[in-house]
């Protein structure tokens, strides 16, 4: 019987982890700790109404005070682990061992950063309420010329805040076409249309050679001798996972920390959320995947695997899912593509800024794009939950006609 | 149970129709539609389920 679980991020995988447990009906102690000093709370509307300014930060708490009182945890924020032994079945938590019989491992990811950039004021990444905070203020500074590194959805959200909020933006993108590998050269370019139609800078297939300024970032450097003039700079280029704590504790870390088909790292350990890769039954390797959607799902699988037998325990197999605002637009992908896939508009198209297009190889279904198509996209996320064929995909798209 | 959508909040991303199909509908014209606004006992773990996804934070269930 276990007494003690330990919880480590006080973030979205990890707080949904310790509600899990609760209404589970695990009555035994929980510890959640957490690094950042705020209470947990919600990043999606960092890069969207917060970054704006239509919401202040008091609206993204990801459960009310009362909340976390009923759930009887002992929170404790601004603290960071610091190691994990396995064989002890202890976890360091600013240094101190602590004994758990279960621990959920949820610290999340980190952005990756411009080499030789750290010491240029006027550089961040975004990915924290504090991070948020300064490019807002940034962007409230005159003159206002913002560089975008990397069009990701990260750095596309941002371009597409401070467009609004009437700064002149230049974004840089080392691919050939933005999201290329993602979403392929077609739906891709109409990502880059969108920008350009709003009024943003994009230039592609191009990468950053260095930042220059003295204290303050001036400008940038590009491989293809440009110098683009900029007040602030946000990076956009991916993120890594929180591993370094485990470094030495014998699990297997690989891009993240890698589980079983349940989200067991190790016997009375799981993972959960951006940190977590796990071997998905459905595609038949292991993934990790960085979406809020995954990270509500797999804290809740993760924590309940905690209290399961391994008898009783179940594969985490979902359709990956994750949406993205940009400009007007709301942008929603679900399943994943595969490099072979083919990519057939079905409904509308990007001139009516609404659409829905589908990618299948090897008469398959994998995955489904739409913008503005909320209901369209759950309805073939459905479809490829269901395993249907590319056949059966088409089939249902002249249906729906 | 009483379900009750914050329609200021919701974006009409459909995520509760996916986990609850019988109570959330998003249509074609992509507005969300309450099918059952008062649920029975039985529906309680479909519904707080989809508290729990919904990413706008949109949805609470009043008893
Ligand atoms: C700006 C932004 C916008 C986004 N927008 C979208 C979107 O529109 N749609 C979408 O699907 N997804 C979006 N995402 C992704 C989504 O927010 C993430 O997938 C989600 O936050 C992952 O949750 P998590 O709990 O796994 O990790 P995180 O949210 O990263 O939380 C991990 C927590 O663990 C803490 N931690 C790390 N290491 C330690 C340690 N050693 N000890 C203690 N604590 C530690 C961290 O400080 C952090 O608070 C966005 C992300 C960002 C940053
Ligand atoms: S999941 Fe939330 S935001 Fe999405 S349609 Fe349902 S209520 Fe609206």
């Amino acid at each position: 019987m276990r007494e003690a679980i330990t919880v480590i991020g006080a973030s979205l995988a990890g707080l949904r982890g310790v509600e899990t447990l609760r209404s589970d009906g695990f009555d035994g102690r929980i510890t959640l700790v957490g690094e950042e000093s705020h209470q947990p709370y919600d990043r999606p509307p960092l890069s969207k109404q917060v970054l704006a300014g239509d919401w202040e930060p008091d609206r993204i708490h990801l459960a009310a005070p009362d909340r976390l009182a009923d759930l009887q945890v002992d929170l404790r924020l601004g603290q960071r682990a610091t190691g994990l032994d396995l064989e002890a079945h202890t976890v360091e938590v600013d240094g101190v061992a602590e004994r758990f019989d279960g621990l959920l491992i949820a610290t999340g990811a980190q952005c990756r950063a411009l080499p030789g950039t750290g010491h240029l004021a006027g550089v961040h990444t975004l990915r924290t309420l504090d991070d948020c905070l300064a490019i807002r203020a940034a962007l409230e500074g005159v003159p206002r010329r913002l560089l975008v590194v990397g069009a990701g959805f990260i750095g596309s959200e941002v371009a597409s805040v401070a467009v609004d909020r009437g700064v002149e933006v230049t974004m840089v993108e080392a691919l050939p076409v933005p999201l290329v590998r993602v979403l392929g050269a077609e739906i891709g370019t109409t990502m880059a249309d969108l920008h350009r139609s709003h009024g943003v800078d994009l230039r592609c297939g191009v990468g950053v050679v260095e930042l220059v300024g003295e204290d303050r970032v001036r400008a940038a450097m590009l491989d293809d001798g440009s110098v683009v003039e900029a007040d602030v700079v946000v990076v956009g280029i991916g993120v890594v996972p929180n591993t370094d704590w485990l470094e030495s504790s014998g699990l297997d870390l690989d891009d993240g920390v890698c589980c079983d088909a349940t989200c067991l790292a190790a016997p009375d350990v799981t993972a959960a959320g951006d940190v977590a890769r796990w071997d998905h039954p459905r595609y038949g390797r292991s993934v990790r995947v960085e979406h809020w959607d995954n990270a509500v799902e797999q804290g809740i699988h993760a924590a309940r695997r905690l209290l399961q037998t391994d008898e009783e325990a179940t594969a985490y197999a979902p359709v990956p899912w994750f949406w993205s605002d940009q400009y007007d637009r709301k942008i929603q992908v679900a399943g994943l593509t595969h490099p072979d896939d083919e990519v057939r508009m079905v409904t509308g198209s990007p001139e009516e800024g609404r659409f829905t297009a589908l990618y299948g190889s090897g008469g398959r279904f994998n995955a489904v794009f739409g913008m503005n198509r909320p209901r369209q996209v759950m309805q073939f996320k459905s479809l490829i939950d269901q395993e249907a064929t590319w056949e059966e995909a088409l089939a249902y798209a002249r249906e729906l006609g | 149970m009483r379900v009750v959508v914050d329609f200021d909040l919701c974006e009409s991303n459909a995520i509760c129709m996916q986990v609850a199909p019988e109570i959330f509908e998003v249509r074609d014209d992509d507005f969300l539609y309450v099918l059952n606004e008062q649920p029975g006992e039985d529906r309680r773990s479909a519904v707080e389920e989809a508290v729990q996804r919904c990413p706008k934070q949109a949805i609470s269930i009043q008893d």
